[in-house]
């Protein structure tokens, strides 16, 4: 057990389970940063995850695929952005039927396009290519942990970095974060919350969508119904948990990531499977339990003061 | 005033429904060879037999069941949307009490049921107790409960009630803890007088008694409710309570009704999310979940016949359901309209008062 937690492999499987929920967990991030809960995650990543099959089918290149799939992520964050900011919805009811309508909507999406049910079976997709590094691969151990992930795992770590810069150092990020502390204080100084809140939601679409892409083009190498099983949702626990920041929800991602990679290899155990397919949410839960404790303390000791 | 704004409700309602409908056509129409065939079949499909209505019957219960819980959990501004989980376990506590325990027919599903409701409640409690305690959000924990549950389900199915010679299902539910059919060559059970004794019940508790004022009271303004001297803690325990044993009372009288032989339920079956659409078009009152349990059940009916008989599937009512939960939640949606129409109105009465 333990020879197998140092290998490599682990390490691997870590960052290989993790990548579309560290995505779709900045998504979430942003959008809570600027005041909005992004529970539609759920419905944007199986979008994408059928839209990357399909674009880079049809564009013969993982780049044209990923790119159109952007764009209709954040499509998609518009559209939640207008029923929620334009028309008043209520933010997790519209979030509720955008996934619903991505449950149906891929699978009917799918027949029509391929004629398939359920698998995109007969679609050639191009899935997000692998990187191997030429020299740091002879390393013992680092070139094997650090050479031939795939693209998206790359794109996801520096997206981590990119967020955090993005939303700490930028007049946009500062924008952004104060119109989720308070709204009412950013329009007193001449912020337009509904643009910023706008601006939010669509990047969250786009970053969610590239979680989705590698659903289907890097995780698995087709799509499948209802492939995105619950991992929007892990998304937005594991960035709450992290504060909603990306570092902190980088953290949490890998914390989920172990406990799953952890999971897989007690496979070979006595344990009982379900229990372990049981080990994510339940790890996931019991963090938030935690973590709002303390903040809840926290907050509680600097009110006596 | 009141009621014309009442009136413009329902009327709003009925027109996200119609525009709703027509998207769906719309899409079949783009999807689909024969669409006109598949809309017929989509409308007239539940009337076409005896059988075809009855399974809109069938298909009622467990939406009536899921959808006045969780019409009662949200009454209290909890999203908890633990109500799926809370289901699912009720449909294995029925069966492993079912098979386990050995009652007497009569007894056994009234034993099995009533435990399943207190699973739910149990279940759909464990947000509730996290957000006092710990003060972890309902939404996102309720989210991962339902997995949680699921996986557990599974568990006890594969390691305690798996029938080997099936693989992947309990043993036969003994006959002794069935619901009889109540129509010959349908499948309606007992549930629908449950289900809808339980809509009835869950309104006179929300609109008629003490508790469903304050629960209600907190749902709207919980500030408020807390200087009125409401204890919040104790009126968020009852509603989310409540609305998991009810949702868990569904589970158990599913799978013990003539629709299954055996519990198999290895994925969340979604009531728990339909729930959410029930109380979207029954406004939050149990008293119209029937109701909307009867158009959904009619829809999604209507679609499995389109779905044998056309070459649409069944999933294109899911994309009607998020758009009607669109534009029915979206406050704005014909807002326009309903200002012009206060505004005449207050008009009106002004030149009244000045005949007057």
């Amino acid at each position: 057990m333990l020879k197998n937690i140092l290998s490599p492999d682990f390490v691997n499987a870590i960052l290989r389970a993790s990548t579309p929920i560290l995505f779709a967990t900045l998504a979430s991030g942003i959008a809570a940063k600027a005041g909005i809960t992004n529970m539609a995650l759920e419905g944007m990543l199986l979008f994408a995850s059928l839209f990357g099959v399909i674009f880079s089918s049809l564009t013969h290149s993982f780049l044209g695929g990923l790119l159109i799939t952007m764009a209709i992520g954040g499509l998609i964050g518009f559209v939640l952005a207008f029923f929620v900011l334009q028309l008043k919805t209520d933010e997790i009811l519209a979030a509720i039927a955008i996934n619903l309508i991505a449950t149906g909507g891929t699978v009917l999406l799918l027949l029509a396009v391929s004629g398939d049910r359920g698998a995109s079976t007969s679609i050639s997709s191009v899935s997000a290519p692998v990187i191997a590094l030429p020299f740091i691969e002879g390393i013992p151990f680092i070139g094997a942990v650090l050479s031939g992930q795939n693209l998206m795992t790359w794109l996801a770590l520096i997206a981590v970095v990119v967020c955090n810069v993005f939303l700490y150092k930028t007049p946009m990020g500062l924008k952004i974060r104060a119109v989720g502390e308070n709204k009412n204080a950013a329009e007193s100084v001449g912020i337009s919350s509904k643009r910023i809140q706008y601006i939010a939601l669509v990047l969250s679409g786009v970053l969610c969508s590239m979680g989705g892409y590698f659903l289907s083009g890097g995780y698995m190498n087709m799509f499948t119904k209802d492939m995105s099983a619950g991992k929007g949702f892990i998304a937005l626990a594991a960035s709450s948990m992290g504060a909603d920041t990306p570092i902190g929800g980088f953290l949490v991602t890998m914390l989920f990531g172990i406990a799953q990679a952890l999971g897989n290899l007690m496979q070979l155990t006595t344990i009982p499977t379900e229990l372990i397919q049981m080990i994510p949410y339940l790890t996931t839960l019991i963090g938030l339990a935690v973590y709002s404790y303390t903040v809840m303390k926290r907050r509680n000791r600097l009110g006596a003061h | 005033m009141n009621s014309s704004v009442k009136r413009f409700e329902v009327f709003r309602m009925f027109f996200a429904i119609v525009i709703a409908l027509l998207i769906s056509f719309g899409i079949i129409f783009l999807v689909s060879e024969q669409p006109l065939t598949a809309i017929y079949t989509l409308i007239t499909g539940p009337f076409k037999s005896k059988r075809n209505f009855a399974n809109v019957i069938e298909a009622m219960i467990p939406l009536i069941f899921t959808g006045t819980g969780v019409c009662i959990m949200f009454s209290a501004n909890q999203i908890n949307l633990a109500g799926e989980g809370a289901f699912h376990l009720g449909g294995l506590v029925a069966a492993v009490v079912a098979l386990q325990f050995g009652l007497p027919a009569g007894v056994s599903p009234v034993v099995a049921i009533l435990l399943s409701g207190l699973a739910g409640a149990v279940f759909t409690a464990i947000p509730a107790i996290l957000k006092i305690k710990t003060n972890a959000s309902v939404l996102v924990s309720s989210l991962m409960l339902n997995y949680i549950a699921l996986w557990f389900a599974m568990f006890v199915l594969m390691h305690f009630i798996c029938d080997p010679s099936i693989g992947s299902a309990s043993y036969l539910i003994p006959e002794a803890s069935t619901l009889p059919t109540l129509i010959d060559r349908t499948r309606i059970h007992p549930g629908l007088f449950v289900a809808l004794a339980a809509a009835i019940l869950g309104y006179i508790f929300l609109f008629k008694s003490r508790i469903g004022y304050e629960l209600r009271l907190t749902g709207q303004n919980e500030g408020f409710a807390r200087y009125s001297g409401v204890s919040i803690v104790k009126v968020v325990l009852i509603s989310q309570l409540l609305g998991g044993f009810i949702a868990g009372v569904g589970g158990g009288v599913e799978l013990l009704s003539p629709i299954y032989t055996r519990f198999s339920w290895t994925s969340l079956l979604g009531y728990g999310w339909d729930a959410i659409i029930i109380c979207t078009l029954a406004k939050n009152n149990p008293l119209y979940t029937p109701l909307a349990a009867l158009f959904l059940a009619y829809l999604r009916t209507g679609a499995s016949i389109m779905a044998r008989y056309t070459d649409v599937t069944l999933e294109i009512v899911q994309i009607t359901q998020g758009i009607i939960i669109l534009l029915v939640v979206a406050e704005q949606f014909l807002s326009g309209y309903k200002h012009k129409m206060i505004a005449k109105e207050a008009m009106a009465s002004l030149k009244e008062e000045e005949v007057q």
